[in-house]
Order: structure tokens, then sequence, then C-alpha cells
């Protein structure tokens, strides 16, 4: 690829596994977990991310010389704000329901801590390029959980997928029902999102020992 | 009154910031290995929840909402800047916790000391933003609720990390499966606590599923009842001055 160099590919392949924001950095779980219910509001959540994280990078990458290191956590809040505010707009404008189900979520991109995370870690010390890249692999890794932990969480809470129902109807007792199959009511609830991450985190250690913990 | 004791519960205990929304889990999981900074960081996250969501209740109601700007003359009452309220809070939050570091600092060295390196921390925990943004999509009504709220999720979140912390410590001496050591088994311990403070749901609602649902109609039979013996004189003077005292506290405030 002579668009992007081996090292370059690394910075956003790396998060999507081994150095993954929620399971090994252990940032942005906060959004992560409280609105994984539903697969589709995963996805928004991941995208509106993404933007942020890609854009607010750049941003602070383009700054970061002119920057007094004192009041730099201001300056990076500022930046963010903006961003999100920009993404909730455009939310409440063109997908009114799904904005109501993540309500304050949005709002609290800001104080996601992936994102102060790459600020910190990465944008002020890079140039505006690889921090672009670090900020899209970063929100990939971070989208990749999410949906992973959205695709369960609906699919055997309510078993849909997008909403639609992919299991049957569990009234007319039609597909997987008739076998007598039944919702996981407890998938819903928000303790289940905790459950689910730590599930994905046993079987990512379990396949590459080198992340275990000591204790 | 009523609603004071309600609120302060139920934020505690059935809203609890990390359990039923995830909010501040970043530094929940970060500084829970030790119980002494477990409770240095909780008691900063009192204090800073208490201070700021009051003040961006006077934002939020005297700038922010639709038509707040009224004060101001009529012609402003069209005016809607709720648009500018996450760069306005967490404006707030920054300066304040600014703030709060340097009067802690000046003040009492030894209280900055053990609470000092958590404070930058707190600018980006999400409860304290949380915190403010559930305030405004909650629509509390007055500035002694707001207070109240702040401080009562405050200790909620702090109870939390508390928790967490104590169970670490112990948990280090257990046989945990290798891949699930630190991370995993942290996540799935705070689950389960999570799934025990579900039972909660019940305590103000009795019993029902939709707390909102319940909530107003456990007021609707509430309501009857403070009525109904009120036919006695003295219960009615006592009722007046409750409604007395309600009313006092909240010009206090205002």
């Amino acid at each position: 690829m002579a668009l992007l160099s081996k090292k370059d590919t690394n910075l956003i392949t790396d998060p999507l596994a081994d150095n993954n924001p929620i399971t090994i950095q252990v940032l942005g779980i906060c959004s992560a977990l409280a609105i994984t219910a539903e697969l589709k509001a995963s996805l928004v959540m991941a995208i509106s991310v993404m933007f942020v994280l890609g854009a607010g990078n750049v941003v602070i990458s383009l700054m970061r010389n002119i920057i007094p290191s004192k009041i730099r956590i201001i300056v990076q809040l500022i930046v963010v704000a903006t961003l999100v505010i920009i993404v909730d707009q455009v939310l409440k404008a063109y997908a009114y329901e799904l904005s109501k189900t993540l309500a304050v979520f949005v709002g609290l991109i800001i104080t996601n801590c992936i994102i102060m995370g790459r600020f910190e870690a990465f944008a002020l010390a890079n140039g505006p390029w690889r921090s672009f890249l670090d900020g899209i692999g970063n929100s990939l890794g971070y989208g990749v959980i999410l949906v992973i932990v959205g695709f369960f969480r609906e699919l055997l809470g309510s078993g849909t997928l997008f909403g639609y129902p992919v299991l049957g109807d569990p009234i007319m007792k039609t597909g997987l029902y008739a076998t007598g199959y039944e919702n996981n009511g407890f998938m819903i609830i928000p303790p289940a999102a905790l459950i689910v991450v730590g599930i994905i985190i046993w079987v990512q250690r379990s396949r590459n020992p080198a992340l275990v913990e000591e204790n | 009154m009523l609603e004071h004791v309600e609120l302060f519960f139920k934020s505690i205990f059935i809203d609890n910031m990390v359990f039923a929304v995830f909010l501040g889990m970043c530094s929940y999981l970060a500084v829970s290995k030790k119980v002494a900074t477990a409770v240095g960081l909780g008691a900063a996250v009192i204090f800073v929840l208490a201070v700021t969501v009051p003040m961006n209740w006077l934002l939020d109601k005297y700038l922010l909402q639709d038509g707040a700007l009224v004060w101001l003359g009529p012609e402003y009452a069209d005016y809607n800047l709720s648009f500018l309220s996450f760069i306005l809070f967490i404006a707030t939050i920054a300066t304040m916790v600014q703030l709060v570091e340097i009067v802690v600092e000046k003040f009492s060295p030894s209280l900055y000391n053990s609470l000092g390196i958590f404070l930058p921390l707190i600018a980006v925990n999400c409860a304290i933003l949380g915190g403010s943004l559930f305030m405004q999509a909650r629509e509390i009504e007055t500035l002694g609720l707001a207070f109240n709220y702040g401080v009562s999720s405050g200790i909620g979140w702090f109870l939390a990390i508390l928790a967490i912390a104590a169970i670490r410590e112990k948990i280090r001496y257990s046989n945990v499966p290798a891949p699930l050591r630190g991370l995993g088994i942290t996540f799935i311990i705070t689950g389960l606590m999570g799934i025990g403070f579900q039972s909660f749901g019940g305590m103000l609602t009795g019993g029902g599923d939709d707390a909102e649902e319940a909530n107003e109609q456990v007021n609707q039979v509430l309501q009857p009842e403070v009525i109904a013996p009120s036919e006695e004189e003295i219960v009615v003077e006592e009722n007046k001055e409750i409604d007395e005292k309600v009313i006092s506290y909240n010009d206090v405030n205002k």
C-alpha cells in the first residue's frame, strides 16, 4: 500500500485486538456499557465516537505546539465539547428517535476516557495524519466491542437484530420459539453488559496469554 | 421534605451512578485496587458533584433552558440556548476542579496531599458531567434538590468504589482463572453487584417494574392518605407546618 506505510497500518490494526481501548487500555467503559442493549444504538455510538476522535485528534495535533501545557486539559475539553455538540445537533435533526434512546450518553462522549486518553497519549506528540489514523484505529477498536456486546445483548435479550425479529415471533410461537426457546430478559438489564464484556475479556486473554495480568 | 428523602435514597441505591448507568467506570476500574485510594477519590467525587451540580443547575435555569433569558427582558423570551449545555457544563466543571485544587492546596496541604492527585482525574470523570446532564434531563425543580442530587449520587458512587476496592483486596488471595485476572473478574463482580443493586428498585416503588410509573402511583396512593386523616385539626396543623418548611427551605436556597 502506497498510502499507508507499515507503521501507519499498525496504528489502525493494533487497537482492534491486542491494544483494544476497552478490553486492554480500559478506556471509555462508561458509554460502552450503557447503550449496548440495542445493536442500532451501539453502531450509532461507535460512528459518533469515530467522528469526534478522528476530528479531535487532528485538531489537537495541529495545535499541539501552541497549547500551553498547563491549560491543555481545558483546551482539549473545549475541542471535544464543540465536536460533540455538532454530533448531538446532527442526531437530533436526522435521527430524533435514536437521539432520545442515547439521551445523555451523547453528551458523555465528552468525558469518554478514550478521547482524552488518545489526545494526551498520541495527538500531543504526533503529526495530524498519524493522529487521524490513531483516532480512527482506536474508535474502530471501541466500535468493534460495542457492536459485539450490542449484537449478543439484542439477539439473546429481545430476539431481534436492528429491530428485525430474526428468531421468529415470541407471541405467535413461530421460528425458534416453536421449540420452546424463550428470550433471556437478563440480557436487557444494565449489569448484563458488564458480564458480557467480562466474558469478551476472558475469551481474548485465553487466546493470547501474553495479555494476562498479574494478580 | 419527603421529596428530598426520596431523591436521596433513589440516587444512592436505585439510580446508582455505577451500577445503573455506568458513569465514572474508568476511574472506578483504575483506582479501585486499594481501599485507601478509593476512599480519597470517592470523597473528592462527592465534593465536586456537590459543588458543580447546583452551579450547573443555576446555569441551566437562568441561561440555557427554553425561554430562560426572560429575566433580561421580554424580547429575550424566544431564545433557547440549550445546545450550549455541553460546553458550558464542562467548562464549569473544569474551572471548579481547578479552583478547588488551588483552594485546597492553599488552606489544607494535608488534604491536598491525600486528595490532590485525584482532582485532575475528576475533571474528566464521566460521573461528574453525567451528574449535571442527568440533573438537566430529569428536570430537577429546585436548587435544594439539585444540591441533594449532587451529594447523594456522589455518595452512591463512593459506596460503589469502596465496595469494589474491598472485594478486590480480598480477591487477590483467590485462585481466579488466569485470563480473568484483573480486569475480567472486576467486570463480572461489578455485574453481579449491579444485579444485587437492582433489588433496591422495589424500595421506593413497592416492587413496580417501571420506577417512574410506579412512583406516580405511589404518590397517587399516598396523597389520599395524607388528606384522609386531615379531618383532625392537629394533623392539619402538622401538614401546614411541613408545607411551610418546604416553602421556606426553597426560599432560603433561592
